[in-house]
């Protein structure tokens, strides 16, 4: 239903720098379409990312996270192949999880 | 509630209703309520980078970073949205307490970014947006 997330995750001396690029519409559900009618709100409500399957961040989004989340971060103590997963649960309970490892 | 050595937990932070409260608070005084903190104070270990001027509002570049250890939690406040709170970050000690995003401005207004430490300080920064297109309606 959705596209993939994109991550990129590069080793930085003992930090990796991890972008994610979150493929979703983010509907505010304030919008209105062509017609006047208001577009219903459909958007991420959690993001959480793991390294090497531990929890270290969650993100909670509001509907003011602009369309296609990008979101980018500092991973401490990482080391090349080390895995780095992002996934997202959005209001209407759609989910995804994706996956890469550090360069 | 200790924290267990270096593995602190990413979602030990916010309860399902504070978050519920906070996503609908539309004044920081509410907010701060809903999650049970006092009421921030401006700090310049607290650093949000934001344009000054954004000709695009459904998609304003902003970066939330703070200078001290034992960050809990940093939350991205835009002043004049329909809802104050657009996104809220539970950290691990596993990251740095740094994040770039987007977030959506429906016209020019202060954006804040909090940090809440474990500690129980509670710190804020402040960068003023001037919108060219609002972000959140048609």
């Amino acid at each position: 239903m959705t596209e993939p997330t994109k991550i990129r995750a590069q080793l930085n001396g003992s930090s990796a720098l991890v972008r994610v690029l979150m493929l979703h519409e983010m509907e505010s559900g304030l919008r209105k379409d062509a017609n006047g009618k208001t577009v219903a709100a459909w958007h991420i409500q959690t993001v959480q990312i793991r390294h090497q399957d531990k929890l270290v961040l969650t993100m909670h989004c509001g509907p003011a996270v602009a369309k296609n989340p990008y979101l980018q971060f500092s991973l401490r103590d990482a080391k090349t192949g080390d895995r780095v997963s992002v996934s997202w649960i959005d209001n209407l309970g759609n989910r995804r999880a994706d996956s890469t490892t550090i360069a | 509630m200790p924290s267990l050595g270096r593995s602190q937990s990413a979602s030990s932070g916010f309860s399902t209703n504070a978050l519920a409260g906070a996503f609908e608070a539309r004044t920081l005084a509410e907010l701060s309520r809903a999650l049970g903190v006092p009421a921030p104070i401006e700090a310049k270990e607290v650093t949000l980078q934001a344009p000054d001027m954004a000709e695009n509002g459904a998609a304003v570049p902003v970066t939330l970073s703070v200078a001290v250890n034992g960050v809990k939690s940093l939350l991205l406040l835009v002043e004049k949205n329909p809802h104050l709170l657009a996104a809220a970050f539970e950290l691990s000690d596993a990251l740095e307490p740094a994040f770039t995003t987007r977030i959506k401005l429906q016209q020019s207004s202060n954006v804040f970014g909090v940090a809440l430490l474990h500690d129980g300080r509670t710190l804020f920064a402040r960068r003023e947006v001037k919108v060219t297109l609002g972000g959140c309606a048609a």
